[in-house]
């Protein structure tokens, strides 16, 4: 069997005396679609996190197919630029996605232009290099956070929520553009999200975080649990997609 | 008009204008550089509170005959460092940490300068500004530190940009934001006190703050931001330093109300571009 992408093993995250993950362990294959869904507080978030780096685990280990080479690319929940005047065109903000990886940082000035316009005609967006990030909606802000995180090629792409502030009409056309990814890319994506309605349309493996239990697997599996609080998200999922 | 046009061509014989002049726009330059990233990152408070701060600087200098730019480089780094410290040690917001130091700083500065006889001319001349108070070991350790400042803006280009975008992103791709808002800091501590001869302490926030909201007016990337503000920062202290010798104003005053003249155009220039 082929080492998994990412392999979370038994991890626990405490904030004090507060404990947010007990005891969670999932791997990610290359070229899975992960959904990671729960409620508020269950700790998507803090696990995101744990998988950036940014948090270490309080027990418990997380381990990637390439150790720290493993580059991996992120989406922020939020918009950030929520200032019209901040004075940054497309391009120089999808440039510092760059300075993340080993390849980007010994890239020439010229090759990394290259590149970001490679990844934003990827998204659509190339016609909009020049403009002002402020001056665009928030779907296609959405995009050009979407480019910063592609634009290295990572091996494992993570969204926190990534369609929480985008309409009905934009955020459809924003998961066929992340299935296109996945599919014709074959980019591995991990991505939280309180929109059940997407799980078995687009993602292959869901893990489900209660604050009970911890379910991994696919749609079916999910649907075949006995959690009353799963069974909710399930169901309610499973209304909206009939 | 003739006897005008004189004056300004006479100011370029003394040496004390040069040096202003030199002085002057290499601290232009750094402080509309720094002023761009610490106005987008919500921080410009910091630039006055650290000018306060300076002012208790002044105020030791006077006191124990020294160089106010030897006593006030250390002493608002310190600060800096205080501020930032109170800020991640304890509960205290970043604005009132930079209240905090600054107003205890003022109240030394106040506490000296009543025990070493008062305020004096040579007080004055720092609180304000003046074209006058520029010794020669002052001009070099000025051009020194204002040249090392601009490099290293320079040089951490990327990553100060990265950061003052998305701060939370800067921290994944790897760069220390910790270390780099030490530095920034840093960088203003030594541009403030290198400013407060020209300008002054209670107008050198001034500095920071214009050059980049008048190139916010304009401009829609970071890169053309960063030379607008340079190039209003400088054109504001070459005029400022010119008019103040030719119209004998003070010229911390001089220089703040072009560059305010420089905002106000920006101002309308935008408001008129948005209207057609």
């Amino acid at each position: 069997m082929n080492k998994p992408l990412v392999n979370v093993k038994n991890i626990g995250v405490n904030y004090g005396k507060q404990s947010i993950i007990k005891n969670l362990s999932f791997q990610v294959e290359k070229g899975d679609y992960v959904g990671i869904v729960g409620s508020n507080g269950s700790g998507k978030t803090t696990l995101v996190k744990v998988l950036l780096g940014l948090l270490a685990p309080t027990e418990g280990s997380v381990e990637f197919l390439y150790d720290n080479k493993t580059s991996i690319g992120y989406l922020p929940q939020r918009t950030l630029v929520n200032d019209q005047f901040f004075p940054a065109q497309v391009e120089e903000i999808v440039e510092t996605g760059l300075m993340g990886s080993q390849e980007g940082k010994l890239m020439k000035r010229k090759d990394k232009q290259i590149r970001v316009k490679e990844t934003l005609k990827l998204l659509n967006m190339d016609e909009f290099m020049k403009r002002k990030i402020g001056t665009l909606s928030i779907g296609q802000q959405q995009r050009v956070l979407l480019a910063r995180a592609l634009v290295s090629r990572p091996d494992l792409l993570i969204l926190d929520e990534p369609t929480s502030a985008l309409d009905p009409k934009i955020r459809e056309d924003f998961y066929e553009m992340l299935h296109h990814l996945h599919l014709a890319h074959e980019v591995t994506i991990l991505q939280v999200s309180h929109d059940v309605t997407s799980m078995d349309k687009y993602m292959n493996k869901i893990l489900l975080m209660g604050f009970d239990e911890i379910i991994f697997g696919d749609y079916q599996t999910l649907k075949n649990s006995h959690s009353g609080h799963i069974h909710g998200l399930v169901d309610s999922a499973a209304e909206v997609l009939r | 008009m003739q006897n005008t046009f004189e004056l300004l061509i006479k100011a370029f014989e003394y040496n004390f204008i040069r040096d202003a002049l030199l002085v002057g726009v290499l601290v232009a330059i750094s402080c509309s550089m720094l002023g761009t990233f610490l106005v987008l990152r919500k921080l410009s408070l910091i630039g006055d509170g650290l000018a306060h701060v300076s002012f208790a600087g002044v105020a030791i200098a006077m006191l124990t005959a020294q160089s106010p730019l030897l006593i006030g480089i250390p002493l608002v780094t310190a600060a800096s460092l205080l501020i930032l410290k109170l800020h991640e040690k304890t509960n205290i917001h970043g604005d009132a940490a930079i209240g905090l130091v600054s107003s205890m700083a003022i109240a030394i500065g106040v506490m000296i300068s009543s025990l070493s006889g008062g305020y004096n001319v040579d007080l004055f001349s720092y609180l304000f500004g003046s074209l006058l108070v520029i010794s020669r070991v002052d001009l070099m350790l000025s051009v020194v530190l204002a040249v090392s400042v601009v490099v290293a803006i320079i040089w951490l280009y990327p990553k100060l940009f990265a950061m003052t975008y998305d701060e939370e992103y800067a921290k994944i791709i790897g760069i220390n934001v910790k270390h780099m808002n030490y530095l920034l800091s840093v960088l203003t501590a030594i541009t403030i006190a290198l400013g407060i001869r020209i300008v002054g302490t209670m107008l050198i926030s001034s500095m920071i703050i214009f050059p980049a909201i008048t190139a916010l007016q304009l401009t829609s990337s970071f890169k053309s931001t960063l030379v607008i503000a340079v190039m209003t920062a400088v054109s504001s202290v070459i005029i400022g330093v010119l008019a103040s010798f030719v119209f004998n104003l003070p010229s911390g005053a001089t220089i703040v109300l072009i560059n305010g003249l420089f905002f106000g155009v920006a101002y309308l220039y935008r408001k008129l571009i948005q209207q057609n």
